[in-house]
């Protein structure tokens, strides 16, 4: 049962990827650094480089933290939907197979945020 | 107009009631019963017979309107008796005014809607006797709605963030989570509607909203807020007894309700609960006297109340609402992580945050000795070190959110509070995204609604939340400063630190004028 209603119920998502101005949606979350509350909801160009998205938009969003700028890009550990996964820093995110409202994580070994406490 | 018994002898108690309601229904003789109650069969609740409903209270109309009289009469005495005398200066600390801040635009609005709500499911009912009492709990909450905004009304001549609640409610990102939580309820059906906010909010949980805030308001010297939380919560009993009637009329009617009925119950159990996380934050940091501890009221208002509630529930096949193992891990965390939250998003909110004294982080680990030291201490002292370094911590990048509750993504793994809970499932071509595995059974039962949510920060990036005539595409757009635009939240006044706000300034210099020769 999709819905309980009187009649024909039928009607677009809310969140539609046309709804997006040539935008996607892409969520971002740090493992072990919940200083940052929830992950990061970002609008982005499927066309952007993925190498770009960690150069010039993650400082935006995570560079607060003091664990941050001692990031090993090399070493970091990526997933996508709770699954391992290597992105392409050279190609785009779109040809990294991300789609409207995927949602990717990404663990720094080694860093585990304000004393340890996973903040 | 006064009826008179030709007998020239006066109804009795019970006989009166008995013509002043069911004797003023009738049987429609030219009109379909389908056709004047359309919404009695679409969610699939079979009643076979309407008069079987005990009328849990035994009220005329004109009994009613005499004692909800004399209940406003001692309310407006004591409210203008407040406002005149400057009580708002007696309160403990003027940090405590973000609390009712809190509640004037987050829980108000919601009894306007709750008016409405039983209004619609009163008029949708067949049978005499749950039609009067939806009517009475109508005008009950309608009654709600107003004293707390005229009660409020007078912090809103000399406080910041009181100004405009029903504009707010609309559009604001946290306030979509109360606002959507009673949205889904008034447009389900009638019954569930009953069993959401009769049954699961008034019965369930609702000691754990006005417990804290009424006693909140009495610690915290708050006598406006206290005498309306009072007046409110005498009505509750009624309220009380008309949810927990309408469930086991539910019940008795047919076993095919059973199921029907257990679903909505593990939905609004867990809906209400969600939304309760905004009650634990304020309890464990907004109150600067301190009632009890978020953990502390859920074991007592609902471990122990709830729990004796659903063993007599039992005898109708009906068990305890889904996911409470996960819910009694997490007594330890909410409050904490929500205050994260909105400390983090500070620049975002029409209240004020700050970081909490050393007592007050003292309070908080002796009463969450599993948690608070571990996880949440080292964070908030973090921030406090930093902001005294001139670096307080605005998170200006906007969070993922749960399509369901629509709460930011903040909860954690049950058993793994340092890991975030994330859940997903794919609907025709479309991911979405949940809090928990609570949120996300919701989502799977009814998807062609909640993929319609107005979740606050997508509609962000659709460019929904700006003024009208705003061009996002000029040169040094501030994409924040318009959504506060938007929101009616003035920026530097409404929202950042309690520390250094108008509010502190203001509070300061009134209360050294009406204590002090200065
Ligand atoms: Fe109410
Ligand atoms: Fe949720």
């Amino acid at each position: 049962m999709a819905v309980a209603a009187v009649k024909d119920y039928r009607f677009d998502s809310a969140d539609r990827l046309e709804n997006f101005h040539g935008n996607q949606l892409l969520f971002v979350g740090w493992e072990d650094h919940l200083m940052f509350c929830a992950p990061f909801a970002l609008a982005l160009p499927p066309s952007m480089r993925f190498g770009e998205l960690v150069d010039t938009t993650l400082p935006g969003a995570f560079g607060y933290h003091p664990d941050f700028a001692r990031i090993d890009w090399s070493a970091v550990q990526w997933f996508k939907s709770g699954q391992p996964w290597q992105p392409d820093f050279g190609r785009s995110l779109a040809d990294n197979g991300l789609r409207h409202k995927d949602v990717i994580r990404f663990r720094t070994p080694g860093l585990t945020g304000i004393d340890g406490s996973c903040s | 107009m006064d009826m008179k018994a030709t007998s020239g002898k006066k109804l009795g108690l019970k006989e009166k009631y008995r013509h002043m309601t069911r004797g003023l229904d009738w049987e429609p003789s030219y009109q379909k019963k389908e056709d004047i109650y359309p919404y009695m069969a679409y969610e699939g609740i079979k009643i076979h017979d309407w008069d079987k409903w005990e009328d849990p209270f035994r009220l005329t109309m004109d009994s009613y309107w005499k004692y909800q009289a004399e209940k406003e009469r001692k309310l407006y005495a004591i409210i203008d008796a407040y406002a005149q005398n400057n009580g708002h200066l007696n309160v403990t600390d003027a940090r405590y005014l973000n609390a009712i801040k809190l509640f004037l635009t987050g829980i108000s609005p919601l009894e306007y809607m709750a008016h409405r709500g039983f209004a619609h499911a009163g008029r949708a009912f067949p049978g005499a006797g749950p039609r009067v009492a939806c009517l009475m709990q109508s005008l009950d909450e309608i009654r709600h709605a107003q004293t707390q905004i005229h009660a409020l009304s007078n912090y809103n001549k000399h406080y910041n963030g009181f100004h405009d609640f029903s504009h707010m409610l609309q559009r604001v990102w946290y306030l979509s989570v109360p606002r959507s939580f009673f949205d889904d309820a008034v447009t389900a059906g009638p019954f569930e509607f009953m069993v959401a906010i009769g049954f699961s909010f008034e019965y369930v949980l609702t000691n754990l909203l006005f417990v804290p805030f009424v006693s909140g308001a009495a610690y915290n010297g708050d006598m406006g807020t206290m005498t309306f939380g009072f007046s409110a919560q005498s009505d509750e009993a009624r309220h009380m007894t008309l949810g927990l009637e309408i469930i086991k009329f539910i019940l008795e009617q047919d076993p095919d309700n059973v199921p029907i009925v257990q679903r909505w119950i593990d939905k609004w159990t867990w809906r209400g609960y969600r939304v309760l996380t905004l009650v634990g934050m304020m309890m464990d940091y907004m109150l600067p006297k301190r009632i009890m501890s978020w953990k502390e009221a859920w074991e007592v208002y609902f471990e122990q109340n709830g729990g004796a509630l659903f063993k007599d529930l039992a005898r109708y096949g009906i068990r305890p609402p889904k996911w409470l193992d996960q819910i009694a891990f997490d007594k330890d965390h909410i409050s904490h992580q929500a205050w994260a939250t909105f400390y983090q998003y500070g620049a975002a909110s029409d209240f004020h945050t700050w970081s909490p004294t050393d007592d007050e982080l003292d309070w908080l680990s002796k009463k969450y000795p599993d948690s608070f030291d571990k996880y949440y201490r080292p964070r908030l002292e973090h921030w406090r070190e930093q902001a005294k370094q001139g670096k307080r911590f605005y998170n200006t990048t906007l969070p993922q959110l749960c399509q369901v509750c629509q709460i930011p993504m903040i909860f954690t793994e049950p058993g793994d509070p340092t890991k975030t809970c994330y859940r997903e499932v794919d609907y025709l071509g479309e991911k979405f995204h949940f809090c928990s595995d609570g949120c996300k059974e919701i989502f799977e039962n009814e998807p062609e609604k909640f993929k319609q949510a107005w979740l606050p920060v997508n509609q962000i990036y659709q460019g929904n939340c700006f003024p009208d005539g705003t061009d996002p595409t000029v040169e040094d757009f501030e994409p924040l400063a318009k959504v506060l635009e938007y929101y009616h939240v003035n920026f530097g006044r409404d929202n950042l630190d309690f520390e250094g706000s108008e509010d502190q300034k203001n509070f300061a210099a009134w209360r050294g004028m009406a204590t002090t020769n200065e």
